[in-house]
């Protein structure tokens, strides 16, 4: 295969208009480009996803990166149902990482719901990136494959194909392409009786241009898209076949453990390595500038060895600040600033004055790691000026670019090789990744056989970058009747995704504004992202409002979200299958959440109650989701459970504490999971609107903390408004009066 | 030298007596299955069998299974001996995790197909308690929900 790469040069001014331009001038002849460099044999591109061969076999090219998600079918899916595929001889793979694959959907469906360049940044960095290198990203994030790939890209990929069969059809039979019909990887011609396959039409298709904008099935057309079906990756992942980044091998492989500087942003003074370097198997102890490594022909010979270089990292003015220290910044901050705007409505600050009644809460959350189970790894090959990759990442081309750059390599010589990702959840996005694959580099550089470097459980841990830790201080007004008028609200920044904050509830007056909340501490996109706190935040207060106001919690919402169906609906359809406000077990409290992002709507009520040692035990959570319509219901439902579990461990236990500059927390005794005997029944709903597909990977992730403390609330009477969960005392309790 | 069956096969290794089984697997012998998660025993990502049970590879020194039968996922459905007809290469186990459609990222269930298997071989019908009791693995993908189904599916096969 020979891997080519073509640079899209756009100065920044072209954003917008002209990166798209850019996209869809060269988008047509991007089969022909496929066809020129990737086939064998007869096999044909018929568009740049779709590969068909004189058998029939359909290949699918899914350029997104598969950590679970069932992206890689669910892509799939909705190409071959447009093509009218027979999705028995469907075959599934991962699009190489050049930019014939990138993701240039991508770029134009952020560039609709938020803007470019601002849109990626949540999933690149808070910090800027080359707007010119958008065009080569392969990213999988954003809860976005579904919507933009796959709805735009793979449907039309699918689509067009089709057209082109049909097209070479009439003109191998002189006949009009409106007596063709296609089903299930076949063209027919019922008036003659003729048929062909696919495979058979192949070689005069691909000849073909494809059609700029072929039209797509409506819904009462899908053959398989809407369908539960198995997921491709399955059967690899039970056997002990799937390969992950950290699976990569070979016999003559070298292996990393590093330390890094463990107050961020230091750099390393000097590593004293001749005891290291005396153990067996130990290669070098290399010297970098935020880092020392050991190389060993073993992983645990290596991390052993770590243990023994005595290095001296510079002090840094941050080697004294403490989580305390930050909270007091950040309750500082507040108080004084009046921050930036973020959403301001009629006069929030006036009603404040003149209301009969306030109340004022302020809620915080903690830093949180990604923890995904596979920890960060990288492993690269240097062989003269080129280089071979492995690793696991949310973004093949962006990858491939950092080592090229790191390695001084030009980017046509950095072969990538695209593996299952061990959990995503935003860490292995590009810069949030450089630190393992900057390093990876730089150690291979040393050498001339591959090496794999391996972050332990507690570097993942330590280097990461978190979920910000955040506090919000709100206050609402009400009038003589009882009514809620204002909404102010003031939180410390980033954002990361505007409108996370916002709310949905139709209260007149709101003021909502950010102030600073950078600290030395780095940050990046966290499962969900802004949503994961504010969300927290948002329908905790709203629940406090609702209790002052003396109407139940689910009507409260109800009430004020006239304007909203599709909240309305995933709390109706939740509420009604949840049984809320019929009786429940004794001693059981049902509490609600709602919330919109990455295009659903999510409901989620959660059934709690305390144990014998006043503990908390989630016993159920009823969800609700309206995705649009569902591509493939099973997924969905996974992606559900997922995002609520997932939550549910940074509500119960996710707390990453600075001391002395560093993380306290290294392995998982010190920042706990959800395991087997914690984890809920979880029961799923989905509410087919019809509108749009949402996204999924994240939007079942944010409801779920407030929905379990708005029922601890009423199990115990206390407001809880700083998690995790854990760190709370249900001694002394008092259940609430049923409202 | 230490010597140990893996899947079968003999291994005679040149390695130190204190190597964590699961490196020995993984690096010296090269079967990549069987997972590093946390290097503590807690996450369970790495469990094998020893001679049928399971044990978390990571915190467990080569020296303590000189001489011992270690089974991988790799190997699991060839030890048990299983025969499915439809699908020869799988165990039970692994067959109801493709029926129930459990592994998300996947990269936790070698480990948790492993637990459950040696859960099941001494407690054929585990119940909800004796499940939570025995299978503490973690899955940060969330798929208990789906496991505790399959488990429960498998028991009343």
């Amino acid at each position: 295969m020979k891997l080519n790469r073509r640079r899209f040069i756009l100065s920044s001014a072209a954003v917008g208009g002209g990166l798209l331009i850019g996209y869809s001038a060269t988008r047509s002849s991007r089969h022909r480009r496929a066809n020129d460099e990737l086939v064998i044999g007869s096999e044909r591109f018929t568009t740049s996803f779709i590969k068909i061969d004189e058998d029939n076999q359909i290949t699918i090219f899914v350029p997104h990166s598969e950590m679970g998600q069932g992206i890689h079918t669910a892509l799939s899916m909705m190409a071959a149902d447009e093509l009218d595929a027979n999705w028995e001889y469907v075959n599934i793979e991962q699009a190489p990482a050049i930019d014939l694959f990138a993701n240039g959907d991508l770029v134009k469906g952020f560039a609709g719901e938020f803007g470019v360049p601002s849109a990626l940044m949540p999933l690149i960095n808070v910090t800027a990136f080359p707007v010119a290198e958008l065009m080569n990203l392969q990213i999988t994030g954003g809860s976005s494959s579904v919507r933009y790939t796959g709805e735009t890209a793979m449907r039309n990929a699918g689509a067009a194909a089709r057209e082109m069969f049909l097209k070479a059809a009439s003109t191998r039979w002189s006949v009009p392409e409106g007596e063709l019909t296609t089903k299930l990887s076949y063209v027919h011609h019922n008036a003659s009786g003729q048929s062909l396959s696919y495979g058979k039409l192949a070689i005069d298709a691909a000849k073909l241009e494809p059609p700029k904008s072929p039209s797509l099935k409506d819904r009462t057309q899908f053959n398989i898209m809407g369908k539960g079906l198995s997921r491709n990756d399955i059967p690899a992942k039970v056997d002990g076949s799937a390969k992950f980044g950290i699976d990569a091998h070979s016999s003559d492989m070298l292996y990393a453990a590093i330390k890094l500087a463990p107050v961020f942003g230091t750099k390393l003074v000097s590593a004293d390595g001749k005891e290291a370097l005396a153990q067996r198997g130990v290669k070098r102890v290399i010297e970098l500038e935020d880092s020392y490594a050991v190389v060993a022909d073993s992983y645990w010979r290596a991390k052993n060895a770590l243990a023994l270089v005595s290095a001296r990292f510079e002090e840094s003015e941050n080697d004294y600040i403490s989580s305390t220290d930050i909270e007091a910044r950040f309750n500082k901050e507040l108080t004084e600033n009046d921050g930036s705007k973020d959403k301001e409505i009629g006069d929030a600050d006036y009603e404040l004055e003149k209301a009969a009644d306030i109340i004022e809460a302020n809620y915080r959350v903690p830093y949180l790691a990604h923890a995904a189970m596979e920890p960060m790894n990288c492993t690269v090959h240097i062989k003269g000026d080129t280089a071979e990759i492995w690793t696991s990442t949310q973004d093949a081309l962006g990858t491939a670019g950092r080592v090229a750059s790191v390695a001084g390599l030009p980017e046509d010589n950095i072969t990538f090789h695209q593996t299952y990702c061990g959990g995503g959840f935003g860490r292995r996005v590009p810069l949030l990744n450089s630190n393992v694959i900057d390093h990876a580099t730089l150690i291979a550089m040393e050498f001339d056989v591959p090496v794999k470097t391996i972050f332990s459980r507690e570097d993942d841990m330590q280097q990461d970058h978190y979920r910000p830790a955040v506090h919000n201080n709100f206050k609402a007004a009400f009038d003589e009747n009882n009514n809620v008028t204002a909404w102010h609200s003031r939180f410390t920044g980033p954002i990361q995704v505007p409108g996370a904050s916002h709310i949905p509830y139709a209260i007149k007056n709101q003021s909502i504004r950010v102030v600073d909340g950078e600290t030395h501490v780095p940050l990046g996109p966290w499962r969900s992202v802004d949503h994961t706190q504010q969300t927290f935040f948002t329908e905790s207060f709203i629940d406090e409002i609702a209790h002052r106001a003396g109407v139940n919690p689910y009507q409260f919402r109800i009430n004020l979200l006239q304007d909203h169906p599709r909240h309305r609906k995933v709390l109706e359809v939740a509420a009604e299958a949840a049984g809320y406000g019929e009786n429940l077990q004794e001693g059981h409290a049902l509490g609600i959440a709602v919330q919109e992002s990455f295009g659903s709507f999510v409901a989620e009520i959660a059934e709690v109650s305390l144990n014998r040692n006043n503990q908390p035990v989630i016993h159920k959570v009823t969800c609700a989701v309206d995705c649009g319509w569902a591509v493939n219901p099973d997924t969905v439902e996974a992606q559900v459970e997922s995002g609520i579990i997932f939550g549910l461990s940074a509500a119960i236990y996710g707390e990453i504490t600075i001391e002395n500059g560093r993380v306290a927390q290294g392995n998982f005794p010190d920042y706990e999971m959800v395991r087997m005997s914690t984890s809920p029944e979880i029961e799923v709903h989905i509410v087919e609107s019809g509108e749009a597909p949402g996204g999924l990977g994240e939007p079942a992730t944010p409801p779920i903390a407030a929905a379990v403390t708005n029922a601890i609330y009423i199990l115990t009477g206390q407001r809880i408004r700083e998690l995790p969960i854990k760190n709370h005392d249900f001694s002394f309790s008092t259940p609430l009066a049923k409202l | 030298m230490t010597t140990f069956k893996v899947n079968g096969i003999e291994h005679t290794l040149d390695i130190e007596p204190e190597m964590p089984l699961l490196w020995a697997i993984r690096d010296e012998i090269g079967l990549t299955g069987t997972k590093f998660g946390c290097g503590i025993a807690s996450c369970g990502a790495c469990t094998v069998h020893i001679n049928g049970k399971a044990v978390r590879s990571c915190v467990t020194p080569v020296s303590a299974v000189e001489g011992q039968e270690i089974t991988t996922i790799e190997g699991l459905a060839v030890n048990l001996g299983e025969t499915n007809t439809s699908a020869p290469d799988l165990a039970a186990v692994q067959q109801a995790w493709i029926d129930h459609q459990i592994p998300q990222c996947g990269y936790c269930q070698s480990g948790m197909i492993m637990a459950v298997s040696s859960l099941l071989a001494d407690n054929p019908r585990p119940s909800d308690a004796e499940i939570d009791a025995g299978i503490t693995n973690i899955c940060r993908c969330g798929s208990y929900p789906r496991v505790r189904k399959a488990i429960h599916a498998l028991a009343n096969a």
